[in-house]
């Protein structure tokens, strides 16, 4: 089976080359369905244990049991990337997994997100990713579950609050406040050398403190690494565990439908120009294709949600054929999903594909609204800010060390839960230790606090 | 330069090492113990509506659980929400809705769509009366004449010689792993793998004690007074069992006479006609001259009843009960009042009001399932003094 697969690999490798595709060497390994099980759980083939992964892990069990899923291949990024193939793929799926598994490779090589992402995480995010799950052992065995879990309580639920732009290392805000007296003012410098008038001595001049954060922090993860006022050096050590992964994680969340989208047409370009595939795994494998890339619509009338692999296969053909591939390389390698969809879904595209915008009422009646373009791509995007986590930054550290949070509901449209917020506050308070707040609206739109623990 | 892509298989029995190792599965177990530890902490209101009295007596309690949410912040449910689509349809159609909201699974406040997941925790009725029986007791105990030192052996530790019998085989499995992850050559077992559970003597003093429950079966106790009043006699003679080795309990049902029951007929007996204490607490006096000398034994009685007891009868049981409480080191008294407002204000709760004054006794009200527990740990802990109540 491996010899098989290594030898139509290293073809589609050679086609792979000569059609222009770069990327890092891959290390390609079988692994047992329950390993794919686990890593589509944890995101990550060895992560940290936390009892919230093993609920994950009872769902994804039950939907695999029950033949919901299949999952073929997992494929991490760095110099060398890692992929997984499930042991049960026949010959011809292993095929196109592989072909599938060099776009991604080529992906993430040149994708500017991804190539910041590994540049600052240093290209091996599974080892690091391991030794984490080890650091956090070590902790349990050292501090005990109970304490670890509080940390990880919180840590997780905060998982999506990083600031990808700010990147991985970040030095804390500076302390003082730029002082605002220069000497390159003649008249002060005259000033000061009348009698009488001395400057005061260099270094005692009083500096301002700068305000902490200087502005709304979004990353809430490094913030309470760096801030907060009694948390322990392990403690620290396990917030910037979780936000390193989750840096690891934007990249591939930020570009699904575009990575995706371009592992799909290249595999499917690397199968139609293998000519040493026989026949019938040749078919076979468009087979598989043709299921993966089918739009969640096909069977039905229409489908309240859109495949990626759909969406982002039928965006790169269409510009491909339009604008050639120097433009889809470079496309591949500036934008994010943001981008690619405003710049590249065009009208005409959408309405090929019969895109459309709906509106869901609670009592559960669904309505088609329009096919409006910006709305559409609009409605596309949403749920893919910053993880589709609501926008919650620190608007002040108070003296006492009171953490004051704030939900920008405007631009979320709506406030928050609040149990589950108040729930939030609580992991938060048990590492931050000192009083939690957070700004929000509530269902009339009256500014709501909610705090941990609950004001007297 | 570009190095070529490397391959590797998997061998048949890679899945069975693999699943030795399943973090998913690890994390799973630690979901259930934080589950088990969460309904532990209000094992009350849990057990409250569990059947443990019908039918014959099964050793576990199943209750059905909700799987725990790790906490996020989330945005409120909309009124309304807009997503993306694809499909033949034009603006203004309607569509059916499949099942769940797009973009988001069944992750909701409905009842209990777990994405059609039920969890139903297992408890051991043993586990169930440790946990709540941790720190309860029999109040006033004291050691009596003529006790003698009871002698018990209890598991403690492991040693590297014993008999087959005591033989600990997780153990020794894993004393076996931890050698051949070091030398993966070496045999299975070698006899420092194994593990012999150590049982230590302990002399702990005797107490003998002799518990009397007593209920009233009369027709004016309605099917929830009695379902109250055994599910607060079956706690309290699960805990005894388990607290006290040595303990002799005995059952009495009274309706206009009394009778002495073995311990499955009791929680299953039901009677008619009139309320006439006086004939349980005679009972009881009867037996405790006959089988139970009071200088031996410590004697507790505990009486259920709704509180209505037949007027003529007053004289005859406050005799009987206070004869009882004379040489008793305890008796209380559970009420399974017609209303909340009503509780301990009838003719029995007056009774015993009146024996109790100079003897450690106390009242409680059952209204609730929950309140069972209260009247539980009401009565079996220190009492600080006699009379109380």
């Amino acid at each position: 089976m491996a010899a098989a697969i290594e030898k139509y690999g290293h073809q589609l490798e050679a086609l792979a080359r000569a059609q222009g595709l770069d990327y890092y060497p891959v290390q390609f390994e079988e692994v047992p369905d329950s390993f794919m099980m686990e890593v589509a759980v944890y995101g990550l083939p060895v992560r940290m244990p936390h009892w919230s992964f093993g609920v994950r892990y009872i769902y994804q069990l039950i939907q695999h049991r029950m033949g919901h899923s299949r999952l073929f291949e997992v494929v991490f990024p760095g110099n060398p990337g890692r992929a997984y193939l499930a042991r049960g793929n026949s010959l011809p799926e292993n095929t196109l997994v592989v072909a599938h598994v060099l776009g991604h490779a080529d992906f993430s090589k040149h994708n500017e997100l991804f190539r910041r992402s590994q540049q600052q995480g240093g290209y091996r995010i599974v080892d690091q990713a391991a030794s984490h799950a080890r650091q956090i052992a070590a902790a349990i065995e050292e501090h005990g579950q109970e304490r670890v879990e509080r940390v990880l309580d919180a840590a997780l639920a905060l998982e999506a609050y990083i600031d990808v732009f700010r990147g991985l290392h970040r030095e804390r805000y500076p302390e003082y406040l730029e002082s605002r007296t220069t000497d390159d003012d003649t008249f002060r410098q005259r000033f000061h050398q009348l009698p009488g008038d001395e400057r005061p001595m260099p270094g005692h001049e009083p500096r301002q403190r700068a305000a902490v954060p200087p502005h709304p922090e979004r990353d809430l993860l490094w913030f309470i690494a760096q801030y907060a006022p009694e948390l322990e050096g392990w403690e620290r050590d396990i917030f910037l565990a979780v936000r390193e992964e989750s840096c690891y994680f934007y990249p591939v969340f930020a570009c699904q439908i575009m990575n995706e989208g371009w592992a799909s047409y290249w595999h499917a370009r690397l199968l139609r120009e293998a000519d040493f595939l026989p026949q019938h795994e040749y078919l076979d494998a468009i087979k598989t294709h043709s299921d993966v890339v089918r739009p969640h619509a096909a069977d039905r009338q229409a489908s309240l949600a859109i495949n990626p692999y759909h969406l982002g296969f039928c965006m790169w053909e269409h510009i491909i054929d339009n604008h050639g591939l120097g433009q889809a390389m470079r496309i591949r390698s500036q934008d994010d999903d943001f981008s690619f969809i405003r710049n590249h879904l065009t009208e005409e595209l959408a309405e090929e594909l019969k895109l459309f915008r709906f509106r869901a009422a609670r009592d559960g009646a669904v309505e088609v609204v329009d096919r409006d373009i910006n709305a559409l791509r609009d409605a596309i995007l949403a749920p893919r800010y910053n993880f589709g986590a609501p926008a919650v930054s620190v608007q002040t550290l108070e003296r006492d060390g009171t953490l004051r949070l704030v939900h920008e509901h405007a631009s979320d449209g709506r406030g928050l839960d609040l149990a589950r917020a108040t729930k939030v506050l609580e992991y938060l308070h048990r590492v931050w230790r000192r009083p939690v707040t957070l700004d929000t609206v509530d269902a009339q739109g009256g500014s709501r606090r909610v705090e941990f623990p609950a004001a007297a | 330069m570009n190095h070529p892509s490397t391959f590797a298989g998997c061998a048949e029995g890679d899945q069975d090492w693999y699943e030795l190792f399943s973090r998913g599965a690890r994390d799973w177990l630690r979901h259930n113990e934080k589950v088990r530890q969460a309904v532990r902490d209000k094992l009350p209101e849990v057990l409250a509506g569990a059947d443990i009295l019908g039918g014959e007596r099964a050793r576990t309690v199943k209750v059905p659980v909700r799987f725990l949410e790790h906490f996020r912040f989330r945005l409120r449910d909309p009124d309304e929400m807009t997503g993306a689509g694809q499909g033949d349809v034009k603006p203004g159609d309607k569509l059916a809705r499949p099942g769940q909201q797009p973009g988001e699974e069944g992750q909701g406040e409905g009842g209990n769509d777990e994405g059609g997941v039920q969890l139903v925790l297992e408890l051991k009725i043993d586990d169930i009366v440790d946990w709540l029986w941790e720190e309860l007791k029999l109040p006033n105990l004291q050691a009596k004449h003529g006790a003698m030192q009871d002698d018990d052996y209890t598991r403690e530790g492991w040693s590297r010689r014993g008999v087959r019998s005591r033989l600990d085989r997780r153990r020794s499995m894993k004393e076996s792993l931890k050698r051949r992850a070091v030398d993966p050559q070496g045999p299975a077992f070698v006899d420092d793998d194994l593990r012999f559970r150590q049982l230590v003597h302990r002399r702990q003093p005797a107490t003998q004690a002799v518990v009397f429950f007593a209920m009233d079966v009369s027709s004016s106790m309605r099917d929830r007074d009695r379902q109250l009043a055994k599910t607060f006699f079956f706690w309290v003679v699960e805990g005894l069992r388990r607290q006290y080795t040595r303990l002799e309990l005995v059952f009495v049902a009274h309706t206009i006479k009394a009778w002495e029951f073995p311990q499955e007929e009791f929680f299953q007996v039901r009677g008619s006609g009139g309320t006439v204490a006086s004939t349980a607490f005679g009972l009881v006096r009867d037996i405790v001259a006959q089988r139970y000398d009071p200088a031996r034994y410590n004697i507790y009685l505990f009486y259920a009843s709704d509180g209505e007891n037949f007027r003529d009868d007053h004289g005859p049981a406050e005799a009987a009960l206070g004869e009882l409480a004379a040489v008793a080191s305890f008796v209380g008294y559970v009420e399974t009042p017609a209303s909340a407002e009503q509780a301990l204000q009838t003719e029995t709760a007056g009774i015993f009001r009146s024996v109790t004054t100079d003897c450690p006794g106390g009242s409680f009200a059952l209204t609730t399932n929950e309140s069972v527990w209260d009247a539980i740990r009401a009565f079996f802990r220190e009492q600080v003094a006699a009379g109380g109540g």
